[in-house]
């Protein structure tokens, strides 16, 4: 998308997002012993062989690389319940179903790195990549209702993936709209708002020929 | 006003929530996020800044013991890494301060947002106008005729400062209220929305600057 590799356009990059991401807790088994973690964003463990522990995704995956431990996927991300996400997903015009805020990148990086952990990982991946296609559809869609009125736009359930994304092009044309919105202009049902968003689209490319 | 009236805000009734919701990291990542995502630079967590500081300190010096005691390398890597974690949040959030001070500094200059820096933040502040005032003195205001050598101003008819940077404080942001909060009212139109706790909502900034400060609400 473009803007993206501005950072004062597109507010966080891709890796800022999963740093976030890497903060959500995941249970994990560990195969060793050691001590209870004392770290600055909190105390994790006492890490026993067999006895699941709950820790963020960063320590996870830093102890799944070095072979210490089997990563638990989270319940959301089987087969049967991301099938039944991705029915709804489908069936739902304008609703996003509630997933984690961070459910792309928890995937992302689980796929990565504990793919031994994850039952019918390829399945798991590919129904991901299916619910976010449709999540996106349904994002570009919702934005055809953004008219000059729009003071307050509500995004349920949007994932932080997503919201990063359309983050430029939505605030755009938000500032586009508060800037032209005038009093004259007397809002008429259905038809204007798709109107008016044309004539948005084009005002920036007829300026700029003046 | 920097951390006491963040922790004072209604937290989820969830405890283990709440418990998490209270470390300095998330703190400081809440206060990251916001900054990032303010047009305009928010007030200085002094307090906040400086407990990360001594715990980063503290952070470094036992992992530097641990490298001499001979404790296991798994362990001082993961302490390393969570160190790693919280010192690049801190630095993000200083520097991210640092570029929106460079982009306003004359306006920061001259209205009361000068309150919300630091004393190192004011002191940059001050060198980098200092220097830019110079700077522009030199190669280009001086050879402008008169009236038209003013840093602020286009010329001596304008009658507002004209050359001055503002942040958009009009702009739109994308936002989580911590609770519910009922009938918001949003600002120049007599719409009011309802905030389902939770939820993600695009809001004027103008509008949710309030809550941004009394931490009912995050910036995401």
């Amino acid at each position: 998308m473009a803007g993206q590799s501005d950072p004062y356009i597109s507010l966080f990059s891709a890796q800022e997002v999963e740093f976030l991401g890497e903060d959500e807790m995941v249970e994990i088994v560990p195969n060793m012993r050691m001590d209870p973690l004392n770290l600055i964003c909190g105390d994790f463990g006492p890490f026993r062989p067999q006895i699941a522990t709950q820790v963020p995704l960063w320590l996870a995956v830093a102890l799944k690389k070095r072979g210490k431990c089997t990563i638990r996927p989270p319940e959301w991300m089987s087969v049967d319940k991301l099938t039944q996400v991705l029915e709804a997903e489908r069936n739902s015009l304008r609703e996003f179903q509630p997933l984690p805020f961070h459910y792309v990148e928890i995937a992302r990086l689980l796929s990565d790195h504990a793919r031994d952990d994850i039952p019918d990982v390829y399945m798991v991946r590919s129904l991901i990549e299916d619910i976010r296609n449709v999540r996106f559809h349904k994002v570009e869609t919702g934005l055809e209702t953004i008219h000059e009125r729009t003071h307050a736009v509500k995004l349920k359930n949007l994932s932080a993936m997503e919201a990063n994304i359309v983050r430029p092009f939505v605030v755009r044309a938000l500032q586009a709209f508060y800037k032209h919105d005038s009093p004259e202009m007397i809002p008429q049902p259905d038809t204007t708002a798709i109107r008016r968003r044309q004539v948005a689209d084009r005002g920036p490319k007829r300026d700029r020929r003046y | 006003m920097a951390s006491g009236s963040e922790e004072g805000s209604g937290f989820p009734a969830d405890d283990y929530e709440s418990l998490i919701a209270t470390t300095d990291v998330e703190l400081l990542k809440r206060a990251w996020r916001n900054e990032k995502a303010a047009p305009e630079i928010l007030h200085f967590q002094t307090a906040l800044v400086q407990r990360s500081r001594e715990q980063i300190q503290l952070m470094e010096e036992t992992v530097e013991e641990f490298g001499e005691n001979g404790t296991d390398p798994l362990t001082v890597s993961l302490y390393q890494m969570d160190l790693d974690r919280t010192q690049f949040l801190l630095r993000s959030y200083l520097r991210i301060r640092l570029q929106k001070i460079e982009k306003y500094m004359f306006h920061i200059l001259k209205t009361d947002v000068w309150s919300r820096l630091s004393e190192q933040e004011q002191k940059f502040a001050k060198r980098c106008t200092d220097d830019m005032e110079r700077h522009l003195e030199q190669s280009v205001l001086s050879r402008l005729p008169d009236g038209y050598q003013s840093i602020l101003k286009q010329s001596v008819a304008s009658e507002e400062d004209d050359m001055v940077p503002e942040p958009r404080l009009d702009t739109f942001v994308f936002c989580k209220s911590k609770g519910s909060i009922e009938a918001f009212q949003l600002d120049d139109s007599k719409e009011v929305v309802d905030l389902v706790a939770d939820d993600l909502y695009i809001l004027r900034y103008n509008s949710v600057k309030p809550l941004i400060e009394s931490g009912q609400i995050d910036l995401v």
